[in-house]
């Protein structure tokens, strides 16, 4: 009897899976080992490919483009990242407060991480206008700068102005999720520690961040896969541009395999992600462990 | 009571006694910065839509303000090129990926979390892990997979691929609602001889409306946003989606038509915005269940 019932679950269990590991399979897992077997070949649009070995990586890592993608894809990653966790963070102490219109705040500052990405960069595009940046416009009207910056011609003027584009996006999603994480630490530990004296700083330090870890660790990761992969926002701003200073790794192998059509290339430079993204998961999973066994396994 | 200490002050509960003064200056002058720069390019998108060519291209004048304003763009936008197309492309692939992930996401969660069959730890896991695939890494083999399937510059390509990124995030979601649900109230229909269908159906299902809606919303929002399959996999203007269709379409040639640029982002925001704001709670709630599991 027992058996049967666990039979007919197991059997169950498969067809209920079914169509999603049909889909997945077909459009997910195929395509990933497709990707990292075109990664060794010279495929090109319309044309099957050789088996070229690493022919394709070793080109890459003298292509002194591929090698600014890195750096940038790097850079983009490192300092959005740390900017989308300090101003998400104070955004979320804010919001943490006892304040009025409370939940209108929380559904408006969310709209920047809603509206589609390509849409809202168009926005940037416009707000960075050589000639016509309203931005350079307020500063010139308040005298900080004589001529209109040239926002995406230079190119680490560029670099920075699509890091403030990304950040911008980017900030609602860590402050409502790091939010929500506060709100789940009970008010006691603060009651607790102000009766001990503690000052807002040491409480913010010995209550706030430690309760907070596991779930900064989980926002964070994501916010870096993210980062580390986008290409909406490069491909609407600059494209790459100027003189290839914002081209990060996703949208030169855009570049490379679909308008330029080396698939195996483009394959190869995306292959060449992974290892970065593999890091950053890794780094915030063993973080977590290493929480968990100082906590005695409980916090997981 | 007024001897409070500062520390005390700070705290969660206690904030209301804090002065005034002070909590304007640490508390809602900063909240206001927030809300300007996190506000003010959908404000600039509006007052360049509405603004006639003259106003929009010159220095002089306060550009925050539109002195005539005029309704060109959007018929230039809605008359003059595709966007009508691009807009009901978008709902189309929106809705049907949405509810073909749903429906399969709802069987998948309720395998992995309510049936427990052999693996499915294993099989929970990797759903999570599909979820950490990017795009940017999967749209190269994926363009050869819907050519060589005869799927290029369709919809149907589309329809077909966003799921790979929306049944992970709905299962994921979705698993954590079922979890929820009292086990007992299962193991009650099963002993009155009810099949796994009525389950799901009767008693799962109804139970979880609130979390069927929010991964329906997420779902739909990720697929109006999505860009880089409806760039690779799409090329005819007629089969484009609104992010593509006005990133590829308008910005063409050296003269960039501002207004209608913005009039296209904006209309193209709309119907996301507007179906955003009327699940915000679940949508948040959904947002930070999701992360926290």
């Amino acid at each position: 009897m027992l058996e049967k019932l666990q039979n007919s679950r197991n059997a169950l269990g498969i067809v209920f899976m079914m169509p999603a590991a049909v889909l997945l399979l077909l459009f997910l897992t195929y395509p990933l080992g497709l990707g990292a077997w075109l990664g060794f070949t010279d495929a090109k649009i319309g044309r099957g490919g050789e088996w070229v070995g690493l022919d394709n990586y070793i080109f890459l890592w003298n292509d002194s483009v591929m090698r600014l993608a890195l750096f940038n894809t790097l850079f983009y990653t490192t300092v959005a990242s740390v900017l989308k966790f300090f101003l998400g963070l104070w955004l979320a102490l804010l919001l943490n407060r006892n304040l009025r219109f409370k939940s209108f705040f929380r559904a408006v500052i969310l709209l920047p991480y809603i509206v589609p990405t390509a849409l809202s960069a168009i926005a940037f595009w416009w707000l960075y206008d050589a000639q016509f940046s309203v931005i350079s416009w307020v500063l010139t009207r308040m005298g900080l700068i004589h001529g209109y910056i040239d926002f995406l011609g230079d190119p680490w003027n560029a670099r920075f102005s699509v890091i403030a584009a990304n950040v911008w996006r980017g900030v609602p999603f860590v402050a409502i999720t790091l939010l929500a994480g506060l709100q789940t630490i009970s008010p006691s530990f603060y009651e607790a520690s102000a009766i001990d004296g503690a000052t807002p700083w040491q409480q913010f330090r010995h209550v706030t961040l430690p309760l907070l870890t596991p779930i900064i660790a989980v926002v964070m990761t994501f916010s870096v896969l993210f980062t580390f992969t986008d290409f909406q926002l490069i491909y609407v701003i600059t494209r790459g541009g100027p003189l290839n200073a914002t081209h990060l790794m996703a949208t030169l192998s855009f570049q490379r395999a679909i308008p330029g059509g080396a698939l195996g290339e483009g394959a190869a430079i995306s292959i060449a992600m992974v290892p970065f993204l593999l890091a950053a998961i890794l780094v915030s999973y063993f973080g977590l462990q290493r929480r968990a066994w100082q906590q005695g396994g409980n916090d997981a | 009571m007024s001897a409070v200490s500062p520390a005390a002050s700070e705290t969660v509960g206690m904030s209301y006694l804090e002065t005034r003064r002070r909590k304007l200056a640490v508390v809602y002058l900063p909240l206001a910065c927030f809300l300007f720069v996190l506000l003010f390019p959908f404000y600039w998108m509006g007052a360049t839509s509405i603004k006639p060519n003259g106003e929009l291209l010159s220095r002089e004048g306060n550009p925050f303000w539109v002195h005539s304003p005029t309704l060109d763009h959007f018929r230039k936008l809605l008359f003059e090129t595709a966007y009508t197309d691009w807009l009901w492309n978008t709902v189309i692939v929106s809705v049907v990926a949405t509810v073909i992930s749903l429906a399969f996401a709802v069987f998948a969660a309720y395998a992995i979390e309510r049936l427990r069959f052999r693996g499915s730890r294993q099989v929970g896991m990797s759903i999570f892990l599909a979820y950490l695939v990017p795009p940017s890494i999967l749209f190269i083999p994926l363009a050869t997979v819907v050519f060589n399937l005869g799927l290029f510059d369709t919809r149907l390509a589309l329809i077909l691929t966003y799921p790979t990124f929306l049944i992970p995030f709905c299962t994921w979601l979705l698993m954590g609602y079922f979890r929820s649900i009292p086990y007992e109230l299962e193991e009650c229909a099963l002993i009155d001889g009810a099949t796994r269908w009525q389950i799901l159906t009767k008693i799962i299902l109804p139970l979880s409306v609130p979390g069927l809606i929010s991964a329906g919303i997420f779902a739909f929002t990720l697929s109006w946003n999505e860009f880089i399959y409806a760039l690779t996999f799409v090329s005819s203007s007629e089969v484009k989606t609104v992010p593509v269709g006005v990133v590829t379409e308008l910005v063409e040639g050296d003269v960039y038509h501002w207004g209608s640029l913005m009039a296209g982002a904006l209309l193209g925001s709309l119907p996301v915005a507007f179906v955003y704001s009327f699940f915000v709670e679940h949508y948040v709630s959904g947002m930070t269940g999701s992360i926290k599991e």
